[in-house]
């Protein structure tokens, strides 16, 4: 199996996914409009407080993206799973590590990078600063693939079964925890002025960890939802 | 020497499988074996296993007990290296609504390794008779017709043992002879199939062999 052709196949699978993606952009807007939605709630619950609305902004914006990463998680592998084309992708010559990583990739792209972009415009609405919108963004383009990669283990634990989208949550967020706050710990720091490079490497670290482990969970979980 | 030959030449063989789903089990020590240009019909009730038997074959599912192997190794361990010789025609067509025909058979071969240029997909699509509809999203063709999508995708792989689940079904009278064709088709260059039907395929006794499970 050379190498070139291994990269073809990983191209066409995250090719697929996207040209699907955008086919059914409905789903993709839902997510990122549920963000949205989700983080300007606070302002406007809590009224101009400028002082608790920056204390409490890490956290919210952090939960937001977690909570509306889970609406998404369940069409990694949800609909190729009910129209078979799941099976197909399995038979496919490459190693299922590598398809799992394609998926992950794919779902990344379609659904978190969103995220990733509208977070420092909904983080003016709670008075940060520009270094710290930065922060949050640097935070967030490390931490969803985290949550991506984690969610993936849900997903294919989840195939095929009912109210699957509430059990992945379940099993999901409490696996999340670690990058939530590392994450929401560095948009902290910076909120402090104090410097949130240590909370990112910490976080770069659960991206690592996550990277190795989770595609190799997930291949074992799809392997036993698909028989 | 003879001996060698006509082993090395014995491509599919099942060796005392079992199957066992829930606690029932289908079928046990399940033995064939398959050699280029040999098909089998897997004939039985609903519920006797074929699917099960089918899956088992294409690796999707472990066997109870025994094992599948190809060119004499078993699939386990071969693994991708055996996936770049089967098509697998489930059940279900493997057809994404959301992309038109064209699309969906150059992906499938994109992810097989076999990249069709858009006229080779445009060619297969014509011999299915769907070049009318070739660039309507899927989920806007009738059953039949998707299903002769997922045909097109067989006849676009380079698989030598096609693995086939009712292959008939929904499709109509013309649609049945064409995979017929295509079927002695793939069975006269060399290739091997393994084919779950109720209805019999209706292919010269030739090479066809049957299997009866019984629940």
């Amino acid at each position: 199996m050379n190498t070139s052709s291994t990269l073809s196949r990983f191209s066409w699978l995250v090719w697929r996914d996207l040209i699907l993606a955008w086919r059914r952009r409905a789903d993709v807007l839902a997510t990122l409009f549920f963000f949205v939605i989700v983080v300007s709630l606070f302002p406007l619950g809590i009224g101009p407080e400028p002082q608790l609305l920056r204390a409490i902004a890490p956290g919210i914006v952090w939960v937001a993206a977690l909570l509306a990463s889970m609406l998404s998680l369940g069409r990694i592998f949800g609909n190729d799973y009910q129209d078979g084309t799941l099976e197909q992708i399995l038979l496919t010559p490459q190693p299922v590590y590598l398809l799992v990583l394609g998926k992950v990739l794919a779902h990344w792209l379609v659904s978190e990078i969103p995220l990733v972009i509208v977070a420092p415009l909904l983080g003016v609405q709670f008075g940060l600063s520009q270094n710290t919108l930065g922060t949050v963004t640097v935070s967030l383009l490390l931490g969803t693939p985290v949550l991506s990669l984690i969610g993936s283990i849900g997903a294919a634990l989840t195939l095929g079964l009912r109210a699957a989208n509430v059990l992945i949550a379940l099993l999901v967020l409490p696996l999340c925890i670690p990058a939530l706050i590392f994450g929401a710990g560095a948009v902290e720091a910076s909120v402090d002025g104090t410097e949130p490079q240590p909370w990112l490497l910490l976080l770069a670290a659960t991206l690592i960890v996550s990277l190795v482990f989770a595609p190799w969970a997930t291949s074992a979980a799809l392997k036993i939802s698909v028989e | 020497m003879v001996i060698d030959r006509i082993r090395s030449e014995t491509m599919l063989e099942a060796i005392n499988l079992g199957c066992i789903r829930g606690d029932r089990r289908l079928f046990k020590n399940l033995n064939f074996a398959l050699e280029p240009g040999d098909l089998i019909e897997v004939r039985g009730p609903n519920g006797s296993g074929k699917t099960s038997l089918l899956r088992i074959v294409c690796g999707l599912a472990a066997p109870a007990e025994g094992e599948i192997r190809w060119n004499e190794k078993n699939i386990r361990s071969l693994g991708e290296e055996y996936s770049a010789d089967i098509s697998y025609l489930a059940h279900q067509n493997g057809v994404k609504d959301e992309l038109s025909a064209i699309e969906n058979l150059r992906i499938s071969g994109g992810l097989a390794g076999n990249t069709l240029s858009k006229q080779e997909a445009r060619a297969v699509v014509a011999r299915v008779g769907l070049s009318d509809y070739q660039n309507l999203p899927a989920r806007l063709l009738s059953a039949g017709q998707r299903r002769r999508v997922a045909l097109a995708r067989l006849l676009s792989s380079r698989a030598r043992l096609w693995i086939l689940d009712e292959v008939l079904t929904s499709l109509d009278d013309a649609a049945v002879e064409l995979s017929r064709d295509f079927i002695s088709g793939h069975l006269s260059a060399g290739g091997i199939a393994i084919i779950a039907t109720h209805q019999g395929l209706g292919l010269p006794a030739g090479s066809t062999r049957r299997l009866d499970l019984h629940p």
